[in-house]
């Protein structure tokens, strides 16, 4: 078996232009497809990293996002006072009432209008999300129109670096503060003090309240007893499901073109895999009859020229694979569908990622090696061999 | 024409012919790339298919904070009593969903029957108007949708709101159609005043708020005037607006997905990538096959040129073979992947720029594609070419 690798390994050395063509060709289509699993993949982590497995997050009935969600302050104060929810060590709970809105503020690179998340919150947001630290400046002052922007906010829009100011509901905000969220949603949010919000844009509502649970086994409990009181409408979620749900529709949207645009690519490395193991049958035709003369059997012919597609398509797919991984240094921002604001995200490569393009880019070798290598299989010993 | 040129295009066609097999994969290559770059770029102008579709006399007013603020109906006069403005309607998105959240379709508030009036390039037929002009609960909704959930004219939907809290039950009275292939005909619309009222009972503070404002101005040359007159007029107020032509409302939700419009437009240069190397590649290996036959001819007085002819003639042959048959085929394939992808594309139209860019493309790929091997055809000596086996 080390033999025949090895034959159809050198065989695919021995023609160097054709072989290097082709398996570039492989590893284009490889890297496309790894790249935009890659995308939905960062765009899914990202959104299942905002949230923290520990809390939950109450809205409105129905409301699939904070933006789309309403709720009172009598409700608001009903969800903080269950005895599920964890105190800190004033024994306040560890619960924080947020309105949530979207404001439309300009990008730095191209001056195009985006949508972003702007959350009024207070000092208890850093308590339950351990994740969001302040990495420059200083914490907004309630009572004044200060606020803090995450990373990549700070980066993309034009007014929210350190030290700028940014208008917007008849108000100027100072950014006195930078946070990092390490990659999560909050990176794309601008913070402000939840009371200032509330009156910049005459809302005196909340959008949702996230808690920390005692423990989280008692979700089911706290859920049923908030979401069948007739005082509340609302639902309860696990926070991380719940942003992790807000990937859905971009998610699966990068994904069906990506797939569709792929499995079209591929189809056009196959058939330059197959031309190419075409030429690859013909030119050895004598060594093929030579080989069946000394005793190889139809199958172990098939077998060598399908191996060398194979390695064909592995040396593509590695090429491939690589230079998709080195997209995971790039990120992205755009507007993520299901909350319609932007999001910045990253290409991740996951272990099922990697799986994934391997099988894909041998079933491209499987596909596009097979006929030529029933082709060889079948040639005739004798007429081979008389072959000039 | 020479002898020798006429002799060189005979000699174009039969060797394309020699490896039928080879050429005719080669082809299928081709037009498998030129199909996929039609196709990409098809993604990229159904986004834009809003813009281009904008009528250049509406103006589109929203509240400055963001699309997702309402403005009050009081706006609508002081609009009105703006020089220049012709009419004033209001559209309000309403956010819900039918039976499962996954399956999104825009549906949109309207004033009322005299909407229409605005969109033009919304065909109601007249029974249609009249229901929803008598009936609160009348929707009228774009052909797409009804076949997509195989709806039809009568029946009785229910829509779970989401910015509107609760079941909400509308009465199909119509159905539009595009008066253009890029029309967005997705869209259910139905009466503002049906949600009013039920706002104006549960949750008062938001009744009598809608999501923008139509305009339709006498003249489109004074766009950016009217534009400005309007925002001014609601200056430090509770409610500032910001109006924009159409074509730049519309513009401002295509910049929102900019990085994958972006990406489409990398991947359809990346496309014309793969046709290169399918078609490099069969030519390298047809060049080098026949090193010793191009000998032969430079024995027989052939010179480099016509070697080059001989090279290029068949590299450019199969590639516009292959360009035109991916065109053919372009057609049935847009057709069954925007009927896929209707759900995220309402409106699918081929940008009449992807033919010529296309055939471009497959003769650039064709003249590429002969480039190395015809130089090493060409360089070849003589007695190296007749020296060569096999």
């Amino acid at each position: 078996m080390g033999l025949f690798l090895n034959y159809s390994f050198r065989s695919i050395l021995v023609r160097k232009l054709t072989t290097t063509l082709t398996v570039l060709g492989l590893g284009l289509v490889v890297f496309v497809f790894a790249a935009v699993l890659m995308l939905a993949h960062g765009l899914e982590e990202t959104l299942v990293e905002t949230g923290s497995p520990d809390n939950v997050i109450v809205v409105r009935a129905a409301a699939s996002s904070e933006t789309l969600s309403i709720m009172s302050r009598d409700q608001a104060g009903i969800v903080k006072t269950q005895d599920e929810i964890a105190v800190d060590a004033e024994g306040k709970p560890l619960a924080v009432s947020e309105l949530v809105v979207l404001i439309n503020l300009n990008k730095r690179a191209n001056n195009d209008p985006s949508n972003i998340i702007l959350r009024g919150t207070t000092a208890e947001a850093f308590a339950l999300r351990p994740a969001v630290k302040l990495t420059a400046g200083v914490m907004f002052t309630p009572g004044t129109s200060e606020v803090i922007a995450g990373a990549s906010v700070a980066g993309n829009f034009r007014g929210c670096g350190l030290g700028e100011s940014v208008q917007f509901a008849g108000r100027e905000w100072q950014v006195v503060g930078l946070f990092d969220a390490g990659g999560a949603g909050f990176d794309s949010e601008l913070w402000a003090d939840v009371e200032q919000v509330q009156q910049a844009f005459r809302r005196p509502i909340y959008s949702s309240v996230t808690a920390r649970m005692r423990d989280a086994t008692q979700i089911p409990v706290f859920k049923n007893r908030l979401e069948s009181d007739p005082r509340m409408t609302v639902t309860v979620k696990n926070e991380q499901q719940f942003y992790a749900e807000q990937s859905r529709a971009t998610a699966t949207f990068i994904r069906v073109i990506g797939l569709v645009v792929s499995v079209i690519f591929s189809l056009g490395a196959m058939i330059g895999a197959m031309i190419t193991m075409y030429a690859a049958v013909s030119n050895r035709t004598v060594e093929i009859g030579t080989l069946r003369a000394i005793g190889f059997s139809r199958g172990r012919v098939l077998s060598v020229f399908l191996s060398e597609a194979i390695w064909l398509s592995l040396v593509g797919g590695a090429i491939g694979i690589v230079a998709a991984s080195l997209m995971s240094f790039v990120t992205v921002s755009t507007t993520n569908w299901d909350t319609f604001s932007e999001l910045a995200f990253g290409f991740q490569l996951s272990p099922q990622i990697i799986l994934g393009t391997i099988l894909f880019s041998l079933a491209m070798g499987l596909i596009g090696g097979f006929l030529p290598a029933v082709r060889a299989s079948r040639a005739r010993i004798i007429e081979s061999l008389r072959a000039e | 024409m020479t002898q020798t040129t006429m002799r060189v295009f005979k000699l174009i066609f039969k060797n394309t012919l020699r490896h039928k097999l080879r050429t005719f994969l080669t082809i299928m290559g081709i037009a498998v790339a030129i199909m996929a770059f039609g196709l990409l770029r098809t993604f990229v102008s159904a986004w834009y298919a809003g813009v281009t579709q904008a009528a250049p006399d509406r103006l589109i007013t929203r509240s400055k904070i963001s699309i997702t603020f309402t403005l009050p109906l009081a706006q609508k006069e002081k609009i009105a009593r703006i020089p220049g403005v012709e009419a004033v309607t209001f559209g309000t998105w309403f956010g819900g969903y039918y039976k499962d959240p996954k399956d999104f379709f825009a549906q949109i508030a309207f004033e009322g029957p005299e909407s229409f009036t605005l969109y033009p390039e919304f065909i109601v037929d007249t029974a249609g108007l009249r229901a929803f002009g008598s009936e609160r609960n009348a929707a009228i909704v774009g052909q797409a949708t009804m076949e997509r959930f195989g709806w039809k004219v009568g029946d009785a939907v229910q829509l779970t709101g989401m910015i509107y809290p609760g079941q909400w039950d509308f009465v199909i009275r119509g159905v539009y159609t595009g008066a253009t292939d890029a029309t967005d005909i997705s869209q259910f619309l139905f009466r503002w005043d049906y949600i009013d009222q039920r706002m104006q009972q549960e949750m008062p503070a938001r009744a009598g708020q809608v999501g923008w404002w139509v305009i339709k101005i006498d003249d489109p040359a004074k766009a950016a005037q009217i534009s400005n007159a309007v925002d001014r007029e609601f200056d430090n107020s509770a409610d500032e607006t910001l109006t924009e032509t159409e074509a730049a409302f519309q513009q401002s939700f295509v910049a929102m997905a900019g990085t994958i419009i972006f990406s489409l437009e990398v991947i359809s240069i990346l496309v014309i990538g793969i046709i290169l190397l399918v078609a490099a590649n069969t030519m390298a290996m047809t060049a080098r096959e026949r090193i010793s036959e191009y000998a032969v001819l430079k024995t027989l007085g052939f010179n480099g040129g016509h070697i080059l002819g001989l090279v290029a003639g068949e590299s450019l042959l199969i590639a516009m073979l292959g360009g035109g048959l991916g065109l053919l085929l372009m057609f049935p394939l847009l057709q069954g992947v925007g009927a896929a992808l209707r759900a995220w594309f309402p409106a699918f139209p081929i940008d009449p720029m992807t033919y010529p860019l296309a055939v471009v493309s497959a003769f650039a790929v064709g003249i590429l594609a002969a480039l190395f091997p015809a130089w090493r055809a060409i360089r070849v000596s003589i007695v190296d070419g007749l020296r060569r086996v096999g």
